[in-house]
């Protein structure tokens, strides 16, 4: 009997809930080209972490020598120009410099710390709303409602909106699973890239509100802001709205899933973060390594040739850079597959490296860090309904689609200090 | 006693003396208790003060974000040390293995470890050294006397060197919105440690921020008033500047004058270590007992032709403390060799400033990314055909792959495409470094010739 | 409590300059510059910046032992 190429086990559905045996098979062979003409998989932890910091990778698609006739950032197909997450410097960071500006240091130091508040209260009202109920969806009923609320305020989307812009969100994100890209419906393609535009569009009514009467919020400042850089032009602006909307919310959707899944697996640390909510910080660190919620990166491309363990990848090639896989290599991590928040060994890839590191990261951070020190702190006695839990199709952006536990009541909140 | 024998022996009991209480000091101490050294360790250090760091003082405390009295290192761990600070160790005895102190008492050590590192080159003119409001920085007891100084609105800050310390002091002052001219003998600053091709970006960077730049100058003499306070500068060009405050930044010496007539291969250029560590005497004869690590030390490297490097670097200091303490306590066989790569940041005018490598060895420099006029660039530097050093303006994600390429031996000229490669940046370009007779006002790498036994102050590295 | 952040390691992620803005601040895009002495009300922020370094640069004392201890 043949077996599938490797990297089609590992985007085929039915793997979803465990890939990490795949993985391990495929560090084997740290630089893998199954097919011809098809990417190179790398999953070793040092060979990522050097290409992503190799000025000879990039993430812009037109660099590729076969392109794919299916990418999302193409301007002519979509409309809107790519996000910077789909860009090369100089654009990459002049686009994300201006978004910065509106983010974080040093022209907004305190946006993020400054939400910790609401965060606290966003997470307060979610769990006060399981109610009397025994039987929660952890993912319908908090780790997607919180982050989406979090990235609306944030950006200054209407929380209520969500109906409307939803069915977009989940065509572009379905789009960035493999799997779903080799079925090679092409209709479905420009259907994802058609929701692209849309979403812009709904977006574009936002932001010419908000040039209007500016607000608190990142839309705001998008338009409003200009810096050293200037600038940024009305469409870059959408796309980078696009980009944060869907970035903000479907990868920490995740994270907190898969922590709460990982806890009740691992109940000795559920009991400790209950006693010591600080145990949250190196637990929320410790789950980007064991489950990482963007399990690889597959837009990247070389633009000259590079020799790796005795191979050449050859110009032009589109690269895997296999993150959940090098997050367990027992080259780097001791005792990789165990789920350890104290081991002393720090420095996963769940958020990548070099320049295109998770722009969100400080606030993936705080949002799982506190979300799962309060499910801990205010369920009683919770288990799993169902182990593994349903997953969702995706192979990049991996985690439970559902994740119905039990629990013997939901206690009373108290002053949250976060 | 075999050597295995008397290692274990003196893990156990020993005696282990460190002079020299900052950060290569406590580090090494730190490092010693962490690999199972359980003798007595004495740290013996001529400031007063416990172990503080010396990066925050030309930067955050002068910026008024730290105290210049608070920026003790953190204790990584138990040192369990008797502390002798305020008195300095004044000479050394390697027949009898005792070290000297200024207050006459003698400390005898199985081991020692050299940590002296170097204090500030002082303005050579004595009497104009000591007006009022002549300053240099390097201690903490400086950056208080400084910072004192700048928070009461000087006039004009006069600062007299454009290395990394200059304008860091040069930046911290605009940014609290003061007037400053600084003096530079080369064509811009930097240039000693960079070349230059990037000390004409630095200029541009220093005039943009408004600091009134003088290069291809030398100071010939400070003017005091009749109260004793510094009231102007008299530059090479016959200009006169009038400040009321001076910071001489002419680089640093190693502090290796107590150990004159000890029989150590120590000198201006410092003092002369194996790559474990181990202090040469003055025929460049290795010793078994004597270690050395920090700024004080002048240590060979394979990558660098085995040329002696000083390296005025934080992280050789911590790098080379922990490769110090391990084979002071350790056989032969389990030694190991200090084969740090080279690298330092500054921070002026916002500005990210780092590199890997040794810059001053290359010739021609390589814009490879980015570019110079947006003071945004990797500049790659060549030696003999090889990856020799790389400089990042505000791009530092890029230098772990450049210092791959120098520890490979990479080609120069960078012939392989990069992301963000602009026209300026196909071709080399001469890297221009100034003639290395002439001296400089900072360069932290200091190539220091082949010999152990060197003590030459004169500069002359090996270009082939 | 006392810090001291390698800044060799450091590439400017500003992780901890987001996580504990009022000890760590950027001085333009990627210089980090920050507060080698901070009080004990800043336990919980420099907890998490240090945890969140991406390349590890940031060493504290005092930080667990005081977590331990309340």
């Amino acid at each position: 009997m043949t077996q599938a190429p490797l990297l089609r086990r590992i985007t085929d559905y039915a793997n979803r809930a465990d890939p990490y045996p795949l993985y391990e098979e495929l560090r084997r062979t740290p630089v893998l080209q199954e097919e011809e003409g098809g990417p190179y998989a790398v999953s070793s932890y040092y060979d990522i972490l050097g290409l992503l910091h190799d000025p000879r990778i990039s993430s812009d698609a037109a660099h590729l020598t076969a392109p794919d006739d299916d990418e999302l950032s193409e301007p002519e197909a979509t409309g809107l120009p790519p996000s910077f997450l789909r860009l090369d410097p100089p654009e990459h960071d002049r686009l994300r410099r201006i978004a910065n500006r509106s983010f974080g240091p040093p022209h907004r130091p305190h946006r993020i710390d400054s939400l910790r508040g609401e965060l606290a209260r966003i997470v307060t009202g979610l769990i006060d709303g399981f109610g009397d109920a025994r039987q929660i969806d952890v993912v319908d009923q908090f780790a997607h409602p919180f982050p989406v609320t979090v990235i609306c305020r944030l950006l200054g989307v209407p929380r209520e909106d969500e109906p409307r812009f939803r069915g977009w969100v989940d065509l572009i994100v379905a789009a960035l699973d493999p799997e779903t890209r080799q079925s090679g419906d092409p209709q479905f393609l420009r259907t994802a890239q058609e929701a692209r535009m849309q979403l812009g569009m709904y977006l574009a009514e936002l932001v010419e509100q908000r040039a209007r009467e500016p607000r608190d919020d990142m839309l705001s400042d998008l338009v409003a802001d200009h810096g050293p850089d200037g600038a940024m032009s009305t469409m870059e602006v959408l796309s980078t709205a696009v980009l944060l909307l869907i970035a903000g919310h479907e990868t920490t959707v995740n994270l907190i899933a898969n922590g709460m899944l990982t806890l009740l697996r691992h109940p000795e640390f559920l009991h400790r973060l209950r006693e010591d909510p600080a145990l949250s910080v190196r637990i929320v660190e410790e789950l980007l390594r064991y489950e990482p919620p963007v399990q690889l990166l597959p837009q990247r491309t070389c633009v000259a040739d590079i020799e790796l363990r005795g191979i050449t990848i050859p110009k032009g090639s589109r690269i895997w850079l296999v993150l959940a896989a090098g997050n367990r290599d027992p080259e780097r991590f001791r005792d990789p597959d165990r789920f350890d928040p104290d081991r002393e060994d720090l420095g996963h890839l769940g958020f990548g490296s070099g320049i295109h590191i998770c722009f969100g990261a400080p606030l993936a951070r705080l949002e799982a860090q506190l979300a799962l020190t309060e499910l801990v702190r205010r369920l009683d006695n919770p288990r799993l309904v169902e182990d593994p839990p349903p997953y969702r199709q995706n192979a990049v952006l991996r985690g439970p689609r559902h994740l119905r536990i039990a629990v013997d009541a939901v206690r009373p909140s108290e002053a949250v200090r976060f | 006693m075999p050597d295995e024998e008397y290692h274990e022996w003196l893990r156990r009991e020993g005696r282990i003396v460190i002079v020299g209480a900052s950060l290569a000091g406590l580090r090494a101490a730190e490092a010693l208790r962490a690999g199972g050294f359980a003798g007595s360790l004495t740290l013996i250090g001529d400031e007063p003060h416990e172990p503080y760091d010396r990066p925050p003082l030309s930067k955050a405390v002068l910026l008024g974000k730290a105290s210049p009295e608070h920026t003790e290192l953190p204790r990584l761990r138990r040192t369990d040390a008797t502390w002798r600070l305020g008195v300095a160790a004044t000479g050394l005895d390697m027949t009898a293995k005792r070290v000297r102190l200024a207050d006459g008492e003698e400390v005898p050590y199985d081991r020692l470890l050299i940590a002296t590192g170097v204090r500030a080159r002082p303005w050579p003119k004595e009497d104009e050294a000591q007006l009022d409001g002549v300053f240099v920085l390097r201690t903490r007891d400086d950056a208080v006397r400084l910072h004192r100084r700048l928070a009461a609105s000087p006039r004009r800050v006069f600062v007299i060197g454009a290395g990394f310390t200059g304008s860091e002091i040069a930046s911290a002052c605009r940014a609290r919105g003061l007037a400053v001219t600084v003096a530079e003998r080369a064509d811009g600053p930097l240039v000693g440690a960079l070349g230059g091709v990037i000390g004409a970006v630095a200029a541009d960077l220093h005039r943009d921020n408004g600091v009134d730049l003088r290069t291809g100058v030398t100071v010939t003499g400070l003017e005091g008033d009749a109260t004793g306070r510094v009231r102007a500068a008299h530059l090479s060009d016959g200009s006169v500047v009038d400040t009321d405050v001076v910071v001489v930044s002419l680089g640093a010496i190693r502090n290796t004058d107590w150990l004159k007539g000890s029989g150590l291969g120590a000198g201006p250029r410092g003092i002369a270590c194996d790559a474990g560590c181990r202090a040469f005497d003055f025929r460049g004869i290795v010793t078994d007992d004597v270690f050395v690590a920090g700024d004080v030390a002048r240590c060979p490297h394979p990558l660098f032709g085995y040329q002696f490097l000083s390296l005025e670097h934080w992280g050789n200091a911590v790098a080379q403390a922990e490769v110090a303490a391990h084979n002071m306590i350790s056989a032969g066989a389990d030694r190991r060799p200090h084969l740090w790569m080279p690298a330092f940041w500054s921070s002026q005018f916002g500005v990210n400033i780092k590199s890997v490598g040794v810059p001053a060895m290359g010739e021609e420099i390589m814009i490879t990314q980015g570019s110079l006029a947006e003071r945004r660039f990797v500049g790659v530097y060549g030696h003999q055909g090889r990856v020799i050093a790389a400089v990042s303006f505000d791009n530092s994600r890029w230098l772990d792959f450049y210092q791959q390429q120098i520890e490979r031996g990479a080609p120069f000229p960078v012939e392989y495409r990069t992301v963000d490669r602009r026209p300026e940046g196909r071709a080399p370009m001469p890297a221009g470094f100034p003639d290395p007779s002439l001296p400089t006002h900072g360069p932290t790498v200091t190539l220091s010739g082949y010999s152990p036994a060197d003590r030459q102050l004169v500069f002359t590295p090996a270009r082939h | 409590m006392r810090l001291v952040v390698d800044l060799n390691k450091c590439q400017g992620y500003a992780q901890c300059a987001f996580l504990a803005p009022d000890v760590f601040t950027m001085h333009g895009e990627e210089s980090l510059v920050y507060n080698p002495r901070v009080g004990p009300e800043q336990r919980e922020q420099v907890a998490r910046a240090v945890a969140a370094c991406p390349v590890g640069a940031i060493a504290v004392e005092g930080l667990r032992e005081a977590s331990d201890a309340g």
